[in-house]
This record gives C-alpha cells, structure tokens and sequence, in this order.
C-alpha cells in the first residue's frame, strides 16, 4: 500500500538530528515496549510481514508524529486486538477480562538467547527459474498494490541493472496476507540517480526487489 | 498477577510517568497476567540490546577485514558466513552483504520503508536513523545529508544508497584511515565508529 | 518540494467523510484566518504562487495532522516575516513592537469589487508552443526543491495533450519571486491504468505546464 511508511524522496522533514554518544533508550518504557513487541512476535501469532503490514496501517497521522517506539507500540495494539488475543477494553485497562487465546509458544527467559541467536532466515528452496541474471537490464513494473509490499514507490516505473542475485526468498507481498510464503527470486537492482530522480549525479540507488516486481527492459 | 500494574490503582505512581509509559506498563501487566509473556524473558530482551550487541561487534568486523585479507575476501563473497565466524548470528541479519567504500565508490544504507537494520553487528538503529528526514531524503538527496554528518564526497566517487527493502542487511566497511600501519585488531576496533558503518561516518586516525 | 501536500495516491488515510449540511466555517477562527488571509494578501507584496507554496512549508508530520486553516495559518505567519510585515516575536506576542512594512490596508468598501474583479492569469509569450492537440508527451523526473504543480504520482508518464490554454504564469518561478515567467499550458490526459498499473477504464487530467514535460 501507498502509505504513510513509504517514505523514499519526501522533501521537508528537515535535517537528520544525530545525537553524540547516543543513549540505547531515551526513556524508561522504550526497552519495555520494544521487548514486549519481540516477545509478543515470539508466541507466533504472526510472520514478520504481517507485523510490517500493521504498522503501515496505522493512521498517517500517527505514523508521522510518533517516535519509533511509540509507532512499534500502537502496531502491536492493533495486532493483538484483530487477532483477539487482547480486547480493546483489556487494552485500555491494563487488566485481564477474557480467558487467554491459546498461543503457538510463550519464550521463557532462558529460552531467549537460542531465538535470538537462530533468527528467521528468510531463503527458501524454490522451483522457480531464474528470470533475470547479473547486469540485466530490467524495469520496474508500475503496480500500487493495496496490500503488503516491498517495492518502493519512489522505484515504480524507472529502469535499472541487476547487481546481485540473492535465491529465492518468502515473498513479502503475499506472506503478510495469509496467502503463503510463495518464493520468489530475489535481486539487488541498481538504479542511477539521475533515472531515479533526474538528477546530474554519478550517484545511484540499490534496492533488493522479488521478480515479479521486475519486467526485462529493451 | 492481579491488576498489580493497573494505572488507576496507582495514582500517586501513575503521576510521575507519561501517558505512554502508563499505556506501556499497562500492557506489559496485562500480557503477563494472560501467560504470553515471561517478564524475565522481557529483562533478557533489553539486557541482550543494551549491554551484549551492538556496534563494536560490527568493528570487529571491519578491523578483521583491514588486517586479514582472506577474511575480507570471505567477507566479500559471503557475509554471512564470514560474521557468523566471528559469533555474530541470529535475528535481522539472517542474510548479510558488506560493502566495500573505495576511493570510486561511497556506499550508505537506508531503509526508506521502516527501518530495517543489521542488529547482530550493530545493535538497535539510532533514532536518526529511523526518523522521517534519514528515511525520506538519503536516497533523493544523500550528499546533503552526509554533509549534516559532516562527510563530504568528492564528485567523482559515487555515492551508492542501498535501500534494505528484503531481509537482506547490510554492512558498509570504510576504508582504512592513513596512519594506522602496524595497529592491532583490537586497536583499529577502537576507532571504528557505528556512523562509519552505516555510511554516514568516514573513520580517522 | 516533495511534501506532505502532494498525497496523490496515498492509501490508509480512510474512507472521505461527507459531513451534511456543512458549515461554510467550523470555529470562528477558521473565518477570521480565511479573511486575514485574503486582506492581507491583497497588500502584502506575495503572489498566488508564493502563498500556496509557505502554506506546503510546514514539516510534512505537521501538516497532514493540522486541519486546512492551519495550514493558512502558518503559510500567512511565514509570509509575514519573509516580506517585513511582522517578526516572530510579534507573532507570538500579538502585539506589535515595530513598525514594518508600510502598506495601505484593503479598505471594507473595496473587498467586493477587488473579489468580483475578473482576472487572468493567461500572458503573453514570444516562444511558440512545442506541443499541439493529440501530441503524446511523457512528463519529466523532476524533483525540484521549490514549489512545482507537477504531482509526484505524474512523473514518468504518458499522457495525450487535450485542450492547449495560451501562456500561464509559471508557478514554479512565480512563487519564489523569479518573476511570471509564462509558459504554455496544456490539459494532459492520462490513463489510470498507465498511472497505477491496473486495470481500471478511468482518465485522469491534469493541466501542466512546457518545462513539465518532453516529447515521447
């Protein structure tokens, strides 16, 4: 979807303020809310795409005037409370009125240096074959798919060359839709910046794109 | 647990902390009482970003690939492998590719749609890095944005954005400052700086 | 600028919310900032232009979250301290410190005629047109820093020219004080489905100016 999280190219949010020396947290209930969205991930209630696809549901307006933490906190809300593990109202009172949904895994302390340290790979086998190889020259589809997806906007249309095949990993526009992880080929692809954005620059843009965002160009 | 970190309860508390804090303890209360979460399990979360991984792991990465040239060549062909080597594994950086900065080529790394990050090596993303002027303007107008960081790249070198849209994350390796000759690993670890290997940053002497 | 104003085609905002037998104002202060707005214009030494690029100026996070006077609003305050007319103390403040600009306030008897008043923002242009009816055309990549009435969503596109309106001022000079600059401009046609890549039947028209755009 076109949302308020595809934010490749905005002009004026003004410079980037970099702090010195800056702190892990910068208040006390940011570690708290950061893990209590990894461990709610952990329960498997839901695939890392469809914790994206959440957080560029929220409203516009709040996307764009919450910290990081804050925008992490109310896409955990708003998954908790459509999946039924939470009701609104427990939400709001911080108290338990239903029994709890049954949940795939509960991560105990000890168990969480071994989730961290496996991660998720996101590579699987596929029968698929290959559509483009390095140095292909290829363009990028014109699709505004309503849905999850990967494809930036600022990307759409403009012509690039593959610089690096990656296998076939989960393919996000479909995972984050209870559709499967349907793999697909993955591809660095490099973009100039002057295709991108007109510009008169030796610099350029890669991004990593699944085939079926990519159309071979002339 | 019943109710022992409802809001309403503890007015006098409450009063001290914003209402997000509050929203926050809520939650984290009512997710305990329900049995999803182990609070214990939440303190080894912090604990593991706070103190266990972050950036110096990345510089080790990077003095190891400016003093051991078949470990920069691994580095190259396969990150993954070559960091994975060194102990640093797991979540968000399941697949890894380091750049390379040369004298033609700057590379900076950016996620434009959330703020995907390589957390074994360099731990959790500063909040500039996840704010919406990184995000919007490094890849429409990433000179000016490295000149806010204070590094300016000649015209002729190419400045290469890569935009983390997969889970593919990546590792920028500066180039290896003048003057460092005959350092130690540990010693060229030291002054390697996270910014360095996000693009924003070039290292000194 | 690539700002929070150019929301072609953003999803998630929700669905329009139509309100019945709507007020032409909702707060009194949304019809004495529609006024000052207007009087103040008349005299304070902007253009159209200028105007509607300080009120995009806002910080994008700003904007989308401030209501339509809002964005007068901080355009006039903006406007005001560009052309000499207030500082930002006496904007705080309301209260005025220093003397200012001197101008000749839009008189209560003028404000009908100076609203009726028919105006044109046509002009004459020595160059010919490059493009006639039926040309396809393609829109240029451009990304300018200032003011522009390309949309975003435009750029790199296709589209067919079906009405050509004489020189218009130019908006992306006129609004930063570079003079009227006329250009020509034309109505270009382009299918949705070109635009978004979907199947959709549906036309969208825009109105362009020459700089906007290149032969296909």
């Amino acid at each position: 979807m076109n949302g308020p999280h595809d934010m490749g190219g905005f002009t004026g949010f003004g410079p980037v303020l970099h702090e010195y020396d800056e702190p892990v947290w910068h208040d006390g209930w940011e570690p708290r809310a950061f893990a209590l969205v990894l461990a709610m991930g952990m329960t498997g209630s839901w695939n890392i795409d469809e914790a994206r696809h959440a957080r560029e549901r929220l409203p516009a307006m709040q996307y764009w005037r919450s910290s990081y933490y804050e925008m992490r906190h109310f896409a955990l809300i708003l998954q908790l409370i459509e999946l039924g593990i939470v009701t609104a109202m427990e939400e709001e009172q911080g108290g338990m009125a239903m029994p709890p949904k049954p949940v795939k895994r509960v991560a105990k302390a000890e168990m969480i240096p071994a989730i961290l340290a496996s991660g998720g790979p996101a590579n699987r086998p596929s029968n698929l074959p290959q559509g483009f190889a390095i140095d292909d020259k290829v363009r990028v589809r014109t699709i505004n798919p309503s849905g999850h997806t990967r494809l930036p906007r600022y990307a759409r249309g403009k012509a690039g060359q593959i610089v690096a095949v990656h296998g076939t990993h989960v393919f996000p526009d479909s995972n984050a839709h209870g559709a499967g992880e349907d793999p697909q080929w993955l591809y660095t692809v490099r973009f100039t910046a002057q295709d991108l954005w007109g510009q008169d620059t030796k610099d350029a843009v890669c991004i990593d794109l699944w085939e079926p965002y990519l159309e071979a160009a002339p | 647990m019943p109710h022992d970190g409802h809001h309403h309860d503890h007015d006098h508390e409450g009063s001290e902390l914003s209402p997000l804090a509050l929203r926050v303890k809520a939650l984290e209360s009512l997710l305990v009482e329900k049995g999803y979460v182990d609070p214990k399990a939440l303190d080894v979360l912090i604990d593991t970003y706070e103190t266990k991984i972050g950036p110096r792991n990345g510089a080790r990465v990077v003095a190891k690939a400016w003093t051991d040239p078949t470990f920069a060549d691994w580095l190259k062909r396969d990150a993954t492998a070559a960091i994975a080597s060194l102990g640093y594994t797991g979540r968000q950086g399941e697949h890894m590719v380091a750049l390379f900065n040369t004298p033609e080529t700057h590379n900076m790394v950016v996620c434009t749609l959330c703020s995907c990050y390589p957390w074994p090596v360099l731990g959790l993303p500063p909040v500039w890095y996840k704010s919406m002027p990184y995000r919007s303007r490094a890849v429409i107008e990433p000179r000016e944005v490295l000149k806010e960081f204070g590094v300016e790249v000649p015209d002729e070198r190419e400045v290469r954005v890569w935009d983390s849209t997969a889970e593919v994350r990546y590792l920028v390796i500066p180039e290896r400052p003048p003057g460092t000759e005959g350092w130690s690993e540990e010693q060229l670890a030291g002054i390697v700086t996270r910014n360095a290997m996000i693009g924003t940053g070039i290292v000194t002497a | 600028m690539n700002g929070a104003h150019d929301c072609g085609g953003m999803m998630g905002f929700g669905p329009v919310v139509a309100e019945e037998n709507e007020p032409v104002f909702h707060a009194l202060w949304e019809a004495r900032m529609f006024a000052l707005m207007s009087a103040v214009g008349d005299v304070g030494g902007w253009t159209l232009d200028e105007d509607r690029a300080a009120c995009e100026a806002m910080e994008p996070g700003h904007y989308i979250t401030s209501s339509y006077y809002e964005h007068w609003l901080n355009g006039l305050e903006l406007l005001l301290q560009k052309h000499g007319l207030a500082t930002a103390e006496e904007i705080t403040s309301g209260t005025a410190t220093t003397r200012g600009q001197s101008v000749t306030p839009t008189a209560a008897e003028v404000v009908w005629p100076a609203v009726t008043a028919h105006g044109s923002y046509e002009r004459k242009a020595d160059a010919t047109p490059l493009f006639k009816l039926g040309d396809v055309v393609r829109t240029r990549h451009l990304n300018p820093a200032h003011h522009t009435r390309l949309p975003r969503y435009l750029r790199g596109h296709v589209g067919e020219i079906v009405a050509c309106h004489g020189a218009h001022v130019f908006p992306d000079s006129n609004s930063r004080g570079l003079g009227e600059d006329p250009r020509h401009l034309y109505t270009v046609r382009f299918k949705a489905s070109d635009v978004w890549g979907n199947a959709a039947r549906d036309l969208i028209h825009a109105d362009l100016w020459e700089p906007y755009l290149e032969a296909r």
